[in-house]
């Protein structure tokens, strides 16, 4: 069932503030994918998450599941699973009665109950600890059962918020693989919050990219990253994240100082110019166009992550990855680097949109 | 001997307390075990040793003689009676009537706070001072229950004792069962205060997402009080339970508000006399070769009751209880 916002938007007003935490939110969520909301702290995800579970009643605008309004719906009629960040597990029942808890409230057949229960935790491999107590799990069991008891009643809707943030490093890659697997194996529309790009891209079958109760890109994760609408998104999705620097355009040239790095059709202007860290090419002759100097190279496996030093730059080192094979690259020295053209974002510098 | 110092100084900061927990805790508790089993105990004659005869010997000798004059002659069995329906009554009625009140405070928005306060109020105010506008409100001639019985009807009943007369002319007279009442609402509505501020706080230390996470779950707001409320509230429960069962025991001041120190109401002396009143008033008023005794017995006696109830509360609430 595909999920359909209009012009979603929350207005939190106290005496003498307001604040628009999600703003004329407009977009579709496809049936039975994979979608991260992404943002950083603060963009609204979560309300927008909390708005669809039906916890919090939007100002204005309206959500469709498929055709039906569930605008004014309460949380328990909309069909919904929703998995908290803390997970919220009833502490004083056990994992058996924690999963079973939404059936009984459903009035479903104690032995149909149990078997569903059962079903759904072997689904997400906890059927062993169904006699156990919350505070008896590891943080990644804890999550898998807050995922079992939202699934168990077959909800049209998966919603996850922040799933992963509790969770070390190690099980989080473990985790998310697994709420992939789970949702290809239910086909269940998940949507899922998040601030971790990587984490969202992924897993996501799509990503929606928030800041400031604002949508700014939609798209399949690839998709995005490679064709940020703005410096906003663009610096948001990757790591090590874009490399930012000031810019300008003459006579149909790309410049960073008085390296002209790239060539363009836009007219002169000041830009601002964002390129990815595998964007660019060191020869071992040290040819190129774009001149900086070498801070520090850290060998890691396959690749040579390099931090160098341009004064254009934004901050005061960039950090840029290439093959470990190259052997001029040495601290201290001063060399030129090509820049690959699909690898380099030209960005209005006071919209801060893509120019090219 | 770095440690040996600090058990010292730790010992001499709670030397105070202990001092005078000994002097008037301890001591007098371990004293009244012992005189328990003292025949004919005359507290004059402390330290004449046994003999014969106690109005020259402290004792004339040990054994369960108190105990069973206690149970065999007089009304104690009367009065440990109603202290049990005080308790088995009073208990579970404020623990559920507290809970529900606090869950309808906590659900309220506006006004809260005052309605807190409203609700705190008797806990502040002094229990005689309740007790004589109870008994003001229950009088058998002008009292607002019985002006309230008039209004919608009623035959007015004489709570308190007074002439009192039906409209056939036949006179009403206080019966147990009606002092009992009056003093089981006393009860109960001086307990709700203090029961009810230590479940709000639990309620209000509650995560709400639980509540979010019920509500996801398609729980009904029954279903929450009594599968996510109540459990959460656990702890805080079996406290209240476990102290007002003790309390409810040890009752007295209530009596003695509501009816003087006769504990009945007027022409019918002890009619709501408690154990702890019995033990007041052997103490105080009896013979002085059997009081003492007597009263000691009894309170051994209470405490006998008040450790195995304690015990059975603990044992439950270890079972029941989800810290």
């Amino acid at each position: 069932m595909d999920i359909r916002l209009v012009n979603l938007t929350k207005v939190f007003a106290d005496k003498d503030s307001e604040v628009r935490a999600v703003d004329n939110l407009d977009t579709v969520i496809p049936s039975g994918k994979l979608i991260g909301l992404l943002g950083p702290s603060g963009c609204g995800k979560s309300t927008t998450l909390y708005m669809i579970a039906g916890l919090l009643n939007p100002t204005e605008g309206q959500i469709f599941f498929g055709n039906a309004d569930v605008t004014q719906l309460p949380p328990e009629k909309r069909g919904i699973g929703l998995v908290f960040q803390n997970y919220a597990l009833y502490p004083h029942m056990t994992v058996k009665q924690n999963i079973l808890f939404p059936l009984q409230n459903l009035k479903v057949p104690k032995a149909e109950a149990l078997q569903r229960a059962q079903k759904v935790a072997d689904l997400v491999a906890i059927g062993s600890l169904m006699n156990r107590k919350p505070k008896q799990l590891s943080g990644g069991q804890q999550q898998r059962v807050a995922i079992a008891r939202a699934l168990v009643k077959n909800p049209d809707v998966l919603l996850l918020d922040e799933p992963l943030s509790n969770l070390d490093a190690r099980l989080r890659l473990q985790t998310r693989e697994e709420i992939k697997r789970i949702q290809r194996e239910t086909g269940i529309t998940t949507i899922f919050v998040t601030h971790d790009q990587e984490e969202a891209m992924s897993i996501s079958d799509e990503i929606i990219v928030m800041k400031d109760g604002v949508a700014q890109q939609k798209g399949a994760p690839q998709e995005v990253y490679n064709n940020p609408v703005n410096l906003f998104v663009a610096k948001f999705l990757g790591t090590p994240p874009i490399n930012v620097f000031k810019g300008y355009i003459k006579d149909g040239g790309v410049y960073i100082g008085e390296d002209r790095i790239l060539e363009t059709e836009l007219p002169e202007q000041e830009v601002t110019i964002g390129i990815r860290p595998e964007g660019f090419e060191v020869n071992e002759d040290g040819t190129g166009d774009f001149t900086f100097k070498i801070k520090l190279v850290e060998y890691i496996g396959r690749d040579k992550s390099v931090v160098a030093e341009n004064e254009y730059c934004e901050s005061p080192t960039f950090r840029f990855i290439v093959d470990a094979d190259i052997k001029n690259i040495v601290d201290g020295r001063v060399i030129k680097a090509k820049i690959k053209p699909h690898k380099c974002f030209i960005f209005d510098k006071l919209t801060e949109k893509r120019l090219q | 001997m770095e440690v040996g110092k600090k058990q010292y100084k730790a010992w001499l900061y709670l030397a105070p307390t202990l001092i005078l927990l000994i002097i008037f805790t301890i001591y007098p508790l371990i004293n009244t075990f012992i005189i328990a089993f003292k025949e004919n105990y005359n507290y004059l004659n402390i330290g004449y040793g046994k003999g014969p005869d106690s109005t020259e010997y402290e004792f004339s000798s040990w054994g369960l003689a108190n105990f069973k004059a206690i149970f065999t002659k007089g009304d104690f069995l009367q009065y440990l009676k109603t202290t049990m329906i005080i308790v088995f009554v009073s208990v579970p009625i404020s623990v559920v009537l507290s809970l529900i009140i606090a869950i309808a405070l906590n659900s309220i928005k506006a006004l809260q706070k005052f309605y807190q306060t409203v609700f705190f109020m008797p806990y502040v105010t002094n229990t005689i001072a309740i007790g004589m506008v109870f008994s003001v409100m229950f009088a058998t001639h002008g009292g607002l229950i019985n002006n309230l019985i008039k209004v919608f009807g009623g035959q007015p009943q004489n709570w308190l004792g007074g002439d009192l007369m039906d409209s056939a002319g036949n006179s009403l007279y206080p019966s147990y069962w009606k002092s009992m009442l009056v003093l089981l609402t006393y009860i109960t509505w001086n307990a709700l205060p203090f029961k009810i501020l230590i479940l709000l706080s639990g309620l209000q230390s509650i995560d709400k997402q639980y509540y979010q996470a019920a509500q996801i779950d398609g729980a009904n707001k029954m279903r929450i009080a009594l599968r996510i409320t109540v459990p959460l509230l656990s702890p805080q429960i079996a406290y209240l339970t476990i102290t007002s069962f003790i309390g409810a025991f040890k009752e007295y001041s209530s009596v003695v508000a509501i009816f003087g120190n006769q504990a009945g109401p007027k022409g019918y002396r002890r009619q709501m006399a408690t154990v702890v009143w019995y033990v007041y008033d052997r103490m105080k008023t009896s013979d002085m070769t059997k009081g003492m005794g007597y009263a000691a017995a009894a309170a051994v006696v209470l405490f006998v009751i008040i450790m195995f109830f304690t015990a059975i509360n603990s044992w439950v609430s270890n079972k029941r209880v989800h810290y």
